[in-house]
């Protein structure tokens, strides 16, 4: 008992690196990750959670989602009823699914397969001999060192394991996706997930964190993607998250010769997000893309942190963030673009066009390019505006009332990074949240 | 004809010594190296300053005491011992001069060397110039002509004297005292500078001017520079540098604090040449400015800036929109070469309503030069309809040297507008090619290629310094083909 209440006042990051000996014992692995876990704890514990002194999280403060008291680890295996999540899904059948329950994974709502391919679990990855090569080649070789991430691979057991092979195109989307079922008073999950997409293959993958209830849930997921020479990878994020579920999500990816990554960010809800988004391309004639739509209200907050290194000649990436901020919400886009020496050639754009629609709302951005090339065509572009007002006049002018005017030229505004959503099925299901989002019903058949 | 290379234009760069490099030999008074509180004193006795002057010295000493430096910024050098550094010298012959002809003939020598002959300027360009050497004016022209009107133009120690209740208000008002490590350090010692105030409602009739130099070996030069417009009056001021070639690294922390008061314009220029080291970045300035301006209602503070030299700059003229419709305005180049290492920008604070700011920035890196842009446009809650344009630009040159962009935007207002833009891209080969085959050679080329990047801000230089800034751009990118 005087054990509870000693965690219980303890700070969470003391909570974190005092149960970690306790997890570590009951995992009882001598595998290769053993010391990659105890390497990151040590890490995390060395330099803590991010502060806002650090510059990287100058205008994101961590403060208010640490003090509760979350469970580590779910008490027990949570069930949830099929009827009661089958709005998350895209699909019933139309595609893989890799779901997870306060962390532990469901096979009930699961599809996944190995037949020519694997779309698993990283835990059954990391046991099985079968599994090992790809794992000692691949997992925690591109994740970052920065505490939260090292805080998730001291963690991490369990998440999703994709590896596609080489000139294998997946049939359909795979669709990676967390539940919370709130049955802890607050849980902190921290997922992790490894991809890799081989030559000349192709996919598709949907990922998403869900809150089923209004306790408070914090997750620190990592994911880290490769994609081989000519691979072509298509990701969304979907971030529609109740008001009291907080998401820290550190993408890494890797692209070697001729690939092509395209990642697409939708952040919709959720007391606190902050993305992280790493993209190297190692290879000559990488394209990167990266887009995002924000849409925020209440007090919710949203940091984009995103880093593209150049480090090969003869590549491209575009980045266009847009976002509209409402009510006391605060945006954050943090983007910086590296070309190293060696990458001649590289053509790099960035765009992030923000609207402001109250006074409370804020905006911070920080949009950076980083040269060390000269034949290279690097611009960023930022604005902080409002509606036009003519267009909104024009609109009114033929009939169409204030809201749904407004709403037309959200849409406009948003569709730049809408319509290279390349699932029909999602697109329309992104369109249909917005339109909530804003308030309105406009038939729109896209 | 032999053909002049690319390899000969470098070398003939690398090879070019800093054309105003000499030391003027004028017998100094050089207070012992170090810092404290009685070196303090000491400064301000000599300057036989009011008792509250001597106190806010040493209230800024104490500050500064506590302080870290900064180690943010993007530029990478050994930092400076400051007990190392003798924080006072002034020329030893020192009485006041009624005309030129008094004035030590080696100082105007040096002058002359440096291409500001006085006497011509006084004709040609209608400009009054107080010169400071070594930290302390030892000649001011015009003064009778701006006395005529009211407007007060004199070395700073003189206005604590004489102007005690302007300086005592105005001072610290804009940069406080603990505002960052060298503000702090340029408040406790700063040696000498201009102070400028201009009554309600006059139009300062000439383009008012300093010139400084650092001379003294081991010298650090503490500039204080104070410019206040009173309601409805209008001031453009010029400030340009050149400093002598010196091997060990020199230190130069100036504090400029500008007050538009309401209805008011101050046009501030700098262009900047000190010594940037030679070709292996050896010695060279330390420029570690804070400039910053204060805009009350309807008043406007437009900074140019021509950044050419030292070896590492830091250096960010701000201002703070704290009248309704007030204008801030920042036009900038800066250029590196070699080793130099700048990073330069701006803060625009919004604070009042239907506040406009612009900025415009043009980086030329070339060599193995770092230059960095880093800019603040910060719109507060309750500045209404407040606009903001800003662009960034950089030109590379070679790819051994790099450009950076750090741009901050904070937006707290709904009626913010607020645009940005940024490139960074090197000269074309196709326009090289098109100007050489109009008969212009690949060096004109550049020239003119680079003259026509940085026009918007050449443009908003007055004519005297626009001439001398095309020629300093020239000069220090000379071979440095793309």
């Amino acid at each position: 008992m005087g054990q509870t209440i000693k965690l219980r006042n303890m700070s969470l990051k003391d909570k974190l690196v005092s149960s970690f000996l306790a997890f570590d014992d009951h995992l009882e692995d001598e595998s290769p990750i053993h010391d990659i876990r105890s390497k990151a704890i040590k890490n995390f514990e060395e330099n803590g959670f991010p502060t806002k002194k650090e510059e990287d999280w100058k205008y994101t403060s961590l403060k208010p989602i640490l003090k509760d008291n979350y469970s580590i680890f779910p008490k027990g295996e949570n069930t949830v009823e099929l009827k009661d999540v089958k709005q998350y899904f895209l699909h019933d059948i139309d595609t893989f699914k890799v779901v997870f329950i306060d962390g532990v994974y469901s096979s009930f709502l699961s599809e996944t397969t190995h037949d020519s391919m694997d779309i698993c679990l990283i835990s059954s990855a990391l046991k099985k001999d079968k599994y090992s090569a790809s794992i000692e080649t691949y997992y925690n070789k591109i994740a970052g060192e920065d505490s939260l991430t090292s805080l998730n691979t001291a963690f991490a057991k369990e998440g999703a394991y994709i590896n596609i092979p080489k000139n294998k195109e997946v049939e359909k989307p795979i669709e990676i996706i967390n539940f919370v079922t709130g049955k802890e008073e607050a849980l902190m999950a921290q997922p992790r997930n490894l991809i890799i997409v081989g030559e000349n293959a192709h996919v598709q993958i949907i990922e998403r964190h869900q809150s089923l209830t209004d306790n408070a849930v914090l997750t620190n997921s990592v994911t880290e993607i490769f994609v081989e020479k000519r691979a072509f990878i298509d990701y969304y994020k979907i971030q529609n998250n109740n008001s009291t579920a907080s998401l820290i999500d550190s993408t890494f990816i890797s692209q070697e010769q001729d690939s092509n990554c395209c990642l697409h960010t939708f952040s919709l809800g959720g007391k606190l997000t902050r993305n992280n988004l790493k993209f190297s391309q190692n290879g000559e004639h990488c394209d990167s893309t990266l887009k995002g739509i924000t849409i925020l209200k209440d007090k919710q907050h949203v940091d984009h942190n995103t880093l593209v290194e150049h480090i090969a000649p003869n590549c491209e990436s575009h980045q266009d963030y847009k976002g509209l901020y409402s009510d006391k919400s605060t945006g954050v886009f943090n983007g910086k673009v590296i070309v190293e020496k060696e990458a001649q050639k590289t053509n790099a754009f960035q765009q992030n066009n923000n609207i402001l629609i109250d006074d409370k709302a804020t905006v911070n951005a920080k949009p950076q390019l980083e040269i060390f090339a000269d034949d290279v065509k690097c611009s960023h572009g930022c604005t902080i505006g409002q509606f036009d007002e003519e267009a909104l006049f024009y609109l009114r002018s033929r009939g169409i009332a204030k809201k749904e005017a407004q709403a037309l030229l959200m849409y406009a505004f948003a569709n730049t990074v809408l319509e290279s959503v390349k699932i029909p099925s999602l697109k329309r299901r992104i369109n249909r949240i917005i339109a909530e989002k804003i308030g309105v019903s406009i038939g729109f058949n896209v | 004809m032999k053909k002049f290379t690319e390899d000969d234009l470098k070398k003939d760069l690398e090879t070019k010594e800093y054309e105003y490099g000499f030391y003027t030999d004028i017998e100094s008074e050089t207070f012992p190296i170090g810092l404290n509180e009685d070196i303090v004193k000491a400064i301000s006795k000599k300057k036989e300053e009011p008792s509250w002057m001597t106190e806010w010295r040493l209230e800024s000493f104490r500050y500064w005491k506590e302080m870290v430096e900064p180690e943010w910024a993007n530029v990478h050098y050994e930092k400076p011992d400051f007990q190392a550094i003798s924080y006072y010298s002034a020329p030893s012959t020192k009485p006041k001069y009624d005309s030129l002809d008094e004035v030590d003939p080696e100082l105007l020598d040096t002058f002359k060397r440096l291409g500001i002959s006085i006497d011509e300027q006084k004709k040609l360009a209608n400009v009054a110039v107080d010169i400071v050497m070594d930290s302390v004016s030892v000649a001011t022209t015009f003064k009778k002509t701006l006395s005529e009107k009211g407007i007060i133009f004199c070395s700073i120690s003189e206005a604590i004297k004489e102007h005690p209740e302007l300086v005592k208000k105005y001072i610290g008002s804009v940069v406080p005292q603990r505002d960052n490590f060298y503000a702090a350090l340029n408040s406790a010692v700063f040696s000498d500078g201009s102070f400028c105030y201009i009554p309600k409602g006059v139009r300062c009739p000439m383009e008012l001017s300093t010139y400084f130099r650092i001379n003294q070996a081991g010298t650090g030069q503490f500039e204080r520079t104070l410019v206040i417009a009173d309601k409805g009056s209008y001031v453009s001021y010029l400030e340009g540098c050149t400093a002598p070639s010196r091997d060990e690294n020199q230190l130069h922390a100036a504090v400029v604090e500008l007050i538009a008061l309401d209805d008011a314009e101050i046009k501030y220029s700098t262009v900047q040449n000190w010594y940037p080291g030679n070709k292996e970045g050896k010695g060279g300035v330390f420029n570690f400015v804070t400039k910053r301006g204060i805009c009350e209602k309807n008043a406007k503070i437009s900074w140019t800036q021509v950044e050419t030299g030292s070896a590492v700059t830091w250096k960010y003229p701000s201002c703070i929109l704290k009248g309704d419709n007030s204008i801030g305005e920042f036009y900038s180049i800066a250029v590196t070469n070699n080793f130099q290492q700048a990073d330069t920008g701006t803060k625009m604070i919004h604070l009042g309503k239907n506040t406009k700011s612009t900025i415009i920035s043009k980086g030329i890196s070339a060599g193995k030069s770092q230059n960095s842009y880093r800019g603040l446009v910060q719109i507060n809650a309750r500045a209404k309809n407040a606009r903001n344009f800003s662009q960034c630009d950089s030109l590379l040159m070679g790819n051994e040297c790099g450009a950076h962009t750090f741009p901050y935007i904070e937006a707290k207002n709904k009626t913010a507008q607020i645009e940005h833009e940024a490139t960074t891209s090197k000269i074309g080969e196709d326009q090289i090619f098109y100007c050489n085959q109009r008969g212009i050679d690949t060096e004109k080329a550049i020239a003119l290629i680079v003259n026509g990047f940085s026009k918007e801000v050449l443009n908003k230089l007055p004519m005297e310094f626009a001439v001398e800034a095309q020629k300093l751009l020239e000069i220090s990118l000379e071979g440095s083909v793309g």
